[in-house]
């Protein structure tokens, strides 16, 4: 069953994330030591065939449009299909930027009109998750469903800022509540959906013009009743890194652990993102490295212990760098001690500083800071 | 000449310059890290592989259609290639073209490329058709860091035939060199290949720009007197005895030939040095690899990584000292591994010891293995190659648990426990297993 994808990374989370956003869409938030969260769901569409792809951005995208100025690193560098990149604009009938997921689609509803494929695949840009949309296609076209919503049990988790989901014996959608206060099931949304062209192009005409502009409250809660929309469940790995600062911090921690690393980096198939051709980690006399992933072209010198290095980290003598995040390019002098942080590129360290956050609650330095 | 080009006479697509790159020489002193693969595309400093030095001093210099003359066991040069794609090579015009031998028209047997010049020769089509100015010939066996358009820039304000690049080495070693020998402003009047009592210390390094009709010329007649044209020993010769003027540049900087198992380990472990006097972390002149995904490396608790670099997907629980590792090379808990080479995807079980070895891809080393222990006793079969007491292991081999082997090995293929008389693997032995 051929599908086109659309990935909405368009959303705002500067007021979750804070000091990381105000530079960068959610979407392109590093993940990993050497990935964004964008290529997560790029790299899925790709290992699912589907090679016709739009990203749909509005916030801060910049570094989004930067990240996927080729789009042959996920090999969607095609004659047929490819990588397309919608950003708002002005056009005689509309002015408007973005007012919601299902607006953002319907401004670029000829995306829709000039492809032919018979389903279209929508997933948020900022989830960590690995999935093949193809099983839930098959399950979309066997429930002889109108709109298929990809959904994880989540016991003990906080739901208030999802989706949440009541089903009936047959797992059809009969209730669905967007970041509810009180959540009366433990089924969260992922925020993935699977609906035919045809039906969400009706569908965008129909709601747009009346001024509802969400997926989520105005197609999948008022929906619910006239048509059949089922959920489906998911068992794997899944997380995001636009819901707030903790979020973001455990999503990074969570590649420390064996499984997820292993899922992620060494299990076919695999996830891909843009080339940087970054030299070997160099390890001098002085290095002691536990528990730790490290991106390419680092040099360590000191300690690091349970952290997240990106891309060309530099580690200076006697230095100690516990439980905290340090994307591209940072720099830490010598004798300094950073526990509890992250910190976002190009932070510099001069020598003999210590910067400490505390458990739960990691200290934020923002690009190019000097500390 | 007959000129040729492919997008029309409007079209600016000439080339000032092109490369051409040979790539097709085996290497045997390497041994049986060159049992499959040629020479250009054996890993080197965990990353790369030796290839990748050439092409990205290129693309560095600005020269964006280059050659690849490829010959023996070309299928992984030509995997790690294939459209250029790392190092921005998939152009429209120009780019980089895989050039192996092939039939010819009226020559139903087809021809392999006999000399490095030969190599050229076969070629004259294709260079022809890009018409150039000059033409870079490189090798693919060295590595190095050199920007090619100051050794055009020289070549023009000369007015040369050709230009030879060259290095100073030692006097004591010039001996094993093809040595040009230099009067007033470094213009060649002779050259020797390696002469017994060395008039200069000017080696040459095998990179050479020539102009290309002059180059031309020369070709169709020295292949019609040696089928194995040699730049070294016919094509500069013969240019000099026709009074042509030739040049030699001097090239400063790091420049290493990686041919004996000895070199190939002392160039990797340049690397290492708190500061290498080979540096690959600078912006400005990086060299570019065809590295697949890249997932991030990973040292688990009671890991210890020193004096060592390490790549990206190794997972690493043991320690690992002194030592270069290619990536998604797994150590576990216990092992040791000092001053050796660990190649893509090599795995070292708990408890196993490794000392000065190189392994080549997916090696796969049991638990409480013993390696590269004992005297150094040169290796029985081929003690020209192996004999500084580095054990070698090929690509795939796999190693049983426990056993103890020594130095100077060389192993190949899957061997059993029933391979090794008393658990043992003596100094300077061979174990090769042709696979079935």
């Amino acid at each position: 069953m051929k599908a086109i994808g659309v990935i909405l990374a368009g959303g705002n989370s500067e007021l979750r994330l804070g000091k990381l956003a105000s530079t960068r869409a959610a979407s392109a938030m590093p993940v990993g030591s050497c990935y964004r969260a964008i290529d997560f769901p790029l790299s899925n569409m790709s290992n699912s065939m589907i090679n016709k792809v739009a990203v749909i951005t509005q916030y801060n995208p910049r570094s989004l449009t930067d990240h996927l100025s080729s789009s042959k690193w996920w090999d969607f560098g095609r004659k047929q299909g490819g990588l397309y990149v919608f950003t708002p604009y002005i056009s005689s009938e509309n002015s408007f930027w973005f007012r919601g997921t299902a607006d953002s689609i319907y401004q670029n509803i000829s995306y829709l009109k000039r492809s032919n494929e018979s389903y279209v695949v929508i997933t948020s840009g900022d989830s960590i998750y690995k999935m093949d949309y193809r099983n839930i296609i098959d399950y979309h076209v066997q429930k002889k469903a109108d709109i298929t919503v990809v959904c994880k049990k989540m016991v003990g988790k906080d739901l208030t800022k999802l989706g949440v989901m009541q089903l009936d014996e047959n797992d059809r959608i009969i209730d669905f509540e967007e970041k509810p206060i009180e959540p009366q099931s433990d089924i969260a949304s992922l925020g993935i959906y699977i609906i035919s062209r045809t039906l969400l192009i009706s569908l965008l005409e129909k709601i747009v013009p009346e001024g509802r502009y969400d997926i989520a409250k105005d197609i999948i809660t008022r929906y619910r009743r006239r048509l059949k929309i089922y959920a489906y469940r998911f068992n794997g790995y899944w997380s995001s890194v636009g819901g707030g600062i903790m979020d973001y911090y455990n999503a990074n921690m969570d590649f420390l652990k064996k499984d997820i690393r292993d899922m992620f980096t060494k299990q076919y198939p695999y996830i891909f993102t843009k080339a940087k051709d970054e030299p070997p980690v160099k390890y001098n006399d002085g290095a002691e490295v536990n528990d730790t992933i490290i991106g390419g072209g680092s040099i360590i010198n000191g300690c690091v212990y349970h952290s997240v290095l990106f891309r060309r980290v530099y580690i200076g003598e006697n230095s100690v760098v516990k439980n905290s995040i340090l994307m591209e390019g940072c720099y830490i002098g010598n004798n300094c001690t950073i526990e509890n942080a992250i910190f976002d590129k190009q932070v510099v360290v001069s020598d003999g500083k210590h910067v400490y956050g505390s458990e739960g609650n990691p200290v934020v330095y923002k690009k190019g800071s000097s500390i | 000449m007959k000129k040729f080009n492919w997008f029309g006479d409007g079209g600016m697509s000439k080339n000032e310059m092109i490369a051409m790159l040979l790539a097709g020489g085996q290497g045997s002193r390497l041994g049986v890290l060159t049992r499959k693969i040629a020479k250009p595309a054996v890993a080197f400093g965990g990353m790369y592989r030796i290839i990748d030095f050439p092409l990205s001093n290129c693309v560095n210099s600005g020269v964006y259609n280059v050659g690849v003359l490829t010959q023996y066991q070309p299928l992984r040069l030509n995997q790690h290639i294939g459209i250029g794609i790392p190092w921005d090579l998939d152009r429209k015009s120009g780019g980089v073209t895989i050039l192996a031998p092939h039939v010819k028209s009226g020559d139903e047997s087809g021809n392999w490329f006999m000399g490095t010049a030969n190599a050229i020769y076969q070629n004259i089509e294709y260079i022809d058709a890009n018409d150039p100015e000059y033409v870079l010939i490189l090798s693919g066996d060295h590595v190095y860091k050199m920007d090619y358009s100051k050794l055009l820039d020289f070549h023009k304000k000369n007015n040369c035939a050709a230009t030879i690049a060259v290095l100073e080495v030692p006097a004591e070693e010039a001996s094993r060199f093809g040595i040009m020998n230099t009067k007033d402003n470094d213009r060649i009047y002779e050259f020797e290949e390696k002469p017994a009592n060395p008039k200069s210390n000017l080696a040459s390094m095998g990179i050479y720009i020539f102009t290309w009709s002059k180059l031309r010329e020369v070709l169709i007649k020295d292949n019609k007197i040696h089928p194995d044209s040699d730049f070294g020993m016919h094509i500069i010769p013969r240019m000099l005895s026709e009074g042509q003027t030739l040049y030699a540049y001097r090239f400063k900087d790091f420049w290493k030939d990686v041919g004996t198992i000895e070199s190939y380990w002392q160039a990797n472990m340049e690397l290492i040095k708190t500061l290498p006097s080979f540096n690959l972390y600078e912006d400005f002149w990086k060299i570019y690899t065809n590295t697949g995904n890249q997932p991030p490396q990973y040292i688990g608790n009671g890991g210890k990584v020193k004096k060592s670099i390490v790549s990206d997907g190794c997972e690493i629980y043991g320690e690992v000292i002194d030592s270069v590792l290619s990536p998604n090379v797994c150590i576990e808990k216990g092992a040791v591994v000092r001053d050796s080479i660990l190649m893509t995807g090599c795995t070292i079980g708990k408890g196993t010891v490794i000392d000065r070895c190189i392994m080549d891809e997916y090696g796969n080393i049991g638990s409480n293995v013993k390696m590269g222990v004992g005297e150094n006793i040169a290796n029985e079969d081929k003690p020209k190659i192996y004999n500084t007491g580095i054990t070698v292991l090929g690509e795939h081999t796999s190693v049983p648990d426990g056993v103890v082997i020594g130095k100077n090995c060389v192993l190949y293929g899957k061997t059993n426990i029933g391979d090794y008389p008393d658990s043992n693997l003596s100094s300077g032995k061979s174990l090769i297993r042709e696979e079935a």
